[in-house]
């Protein structure tokens, strides 16, 4: 992480209220460094869904707005783009929970995944066979309908479905959710082949923090809206506190349940 | 046999218009999961819209030709059904995107109540009627086979064509273009198909302006047969078995389920009626959509509601 070049995506400050009333981001800052892996980390309600909502701009569906603060990609303000235009600038956003077009073949939703571009049939051609090189397991079921696949070939189809736009960034929401571990481990495993292979940059929201530190760079910390701690994603992985409430291990060893209720390790940036 | 064919193709030409109005809720609802309520009001308001066009166009312009007349009032009326479009996107959808679909089912009530309003304020609430020079008289075909021949409406023949015409196109381009897909796409998952970066808004306007030229020609075939009057807006109740029996999701369904229906309804009158002192004819389609209604939901042709466990 070097300070010197502009990352591609620098996020500010940014607080973000739904409903005009509930406030979930008070103030998130991070940066994303071109091709870099970065994540966001934290339990459920910390915001994680939020921030990738906020860069992709899809909040506004779900009544949510970016009141202060500001998102920048490539130094060019983004807050008042729709989520197509910000397509077309090479940002796209891969949902939490998959969001196939089920009664849509997985090649048609690969092909949807394309629609924002203008650079003819034979690139998009190219671009689909790439695809279907880094998820063989979409090519073989590439005729049946994406409701009736398996979760971990829709998470694989979600995330290709966004690379037939020829992104150069990819905001992944969860792609870990519902999915057997072997099957996070290989579709980890292809994110950080696109990564190191195509350059794509990835901006990760993750619950399974231990995954995600294996694969990501950088690492932020999320609890309540706030960024708590940041680091690289292998001093994270080695942090104390990280260990104790995210990692589930402790210098102790395994405590028992009892213990527990008496003694929590007080998290240090509650002061 | 020639009286049993003649009942037979009067009850596919019947369909075919019936399922002209059905290609309106399945166009509709296909691209944005909503059950358009307001497809009859929009029948009536294109065909009042026709139906004054055609006679203002020439007071207008001391036009002569009535063809002319004809076609510029139907580009007229057109625009209008486009601009219906854009204003249902910009006032109702836009402000409504994932929101449940009870509730867009509501606001296109709401659009039906305010288009009949409109229509009756500009076009008049009198009863028009629209003259597109379809013929009139009945033809006999095959007289050397039956005997006496089979009595056909020529009108009829013609409305049923350009159905059948509309609905090969409308189903080549749902399922082979880009912008058929992408239809398909928000019609599965708003915000996906958002996240992905397809543009709701314009892929709404399109649908609606595809569903009023439906709308549109719908509303001058049944004008032309029926006269454009208030009670044109209640054909679109002639389409809701229709799409229950085809499934609302399915262009050939909408087709499909017209002409049975329409087949079914007049047999029904002519062979079964007599035995059970007549009218059939008038509740055979619900009855028929009722029972599909409990032994096939999603209808003939219908999506699966697929859910995975």
């Amino acid at each position: 992480m070097t300070e010197a070049t502009t990352p591609l995506l620098q996020v500010n400050s940014i607080e973000v209220i739904y409903n005009h009333v509930i406030l979930v981001l008070k103030g998130v800052s991070f940066s994303v460094p071109e091709g870099g892996v970065v994540a966001l980390l934290g339990g459920n309600g910390a915001g994680k869904t939020t921030t990738l909502r906020a860069v992709s701009n899809l909040l506004r569906g779900e009544r949510g707005e970016v009141t202060k603060g500001t998102i920048a990609l490539r130094d060019e303000r983004i807050e008042a783009l729709t989520p197509a235009e910000l397509v077309l600038r090479g940002v796209i956003q891969v949902m939490e929970g998959r969001h196939c077009f089920g009664h849509l073949s997985i090649e048609e939703n690969l092909l949807t995944g394309a629609y924002t571009r203008r650079d003819g049939k034979a690139a998009i051609a190219e671009t689909l066979a790439k695809v279907y090189d880094y998820f063989p397991r979409l090519k073989t079921r590439r005729k049946s309908q994406a409701a009736y696949t398996s979760g971990g070939e829709q998470q694989m189809c979600a995330i290709g479905r966004a690379l037939m736009a020829n992104p150069r960034m990819v905001l992944l929401d969860e792609p870990s959710m519902g999915l057997a571990p072997q099957i996070v481990d290989e579709v980890f495993g292809i994110v950080r082949r696109l990564n190191q292979q195509e350059g794509v940059t990835f901006l990760l929201a993750e619950q399974n923090t231990n995954m995600a530190l294996r694969y990501a760079d950088f690492g932020y910390i999320l609890e309540n809206g706030r960024v708590v701690m940041e680091g690289a994603a292998k001093d994270l992985a080695i942090n104390e506190d990280v260990k104790e409430f995210y990692l589930g291990l402790s210098t102790v060893g395994r405590k028992s349940f009892r213990d527990i209720k008496h003694y929590r390790r007080r998290k240090r940036w509650l002061s | 046999m020639g009286f049993f064919l003649e009942t037979l193709i009067g009850g596919l030409m019947a369909g075919m218009l019936y399922s002209l109005v059905a290609l309106g809720f399945v166009l509709i609802f296909k691209a944005s999961g909503v059950f358009n309520f307001a497809q009859g009001a929009m029948v009536l308001f294109a065909a009042l819209a026709m139906a004054r066009f055609s006679t203002w166009i020439p007071q207008w312009l001391g036009l002569e030709s009535a063809a002319l007349a004809n076609v510029l009032a139907f580009l007229a009326a057109g625009a209008v059904m486009f601009l219906v479009a854009w204003l249902v996107e910009r006032l109702v959808l836009r402000h409504l995107v994932n929101q449940e679909g009870a509730t867009l089912l509501m606001a296109t009530l709401g659009i039906a109540y305010i288009l009949e309003g409109i229509g009756g304020t500009l076009f008049g609430s009198d009863i028009y009627k629209i003259d597109v020079g379809m013929p009139k008289e009945p033809v006999m075909i095959l007289e050397h086979v039956f005997d006496g021949g089979l009595l056909i409406n020529k009108e009829d023949f013609v409305a049923a064509s350009i159905a059948a015409l509309l609905v090969a196109l409308l189903a080549l381009f749902f399922q082979k273009t880009t912008t058929g897909r992408a239809l398909r796409a928000v019609a599965d998952d708003h915000q996906a198909a958002q996240s992905i970066g397809i543009p709701l808004h314009r892929i709404w306007f399109i649908v609606w302006c595809v569903a009023g030229v439906v709308a549109l020609v719908a509303g001058v075939i049944w004008g032309s047969k029926l006269g454009v009057q208030f009670s044109l807006s209640t054909v679109a109740l002639r389409g809701l078995p229709v799409v229950i029996l085809g499934g609302l999701t399915s262009i050939p369904g909408a087709i499909i389920g017209g002409l049975i229906i329409g087949v079914g309804e007049k047999l029904s009158e002519v062979y079964l009626g007599p035995l059970i002192g007549g009218g059939i004819e008038i509740w055979f389609a619900y009855q028929l959509a009722l029972v599909f209604l409990l032994l096939r939901p999603q209808g003939l042709f219908g999506e699966k509601i697929i859910d995975r466990v």
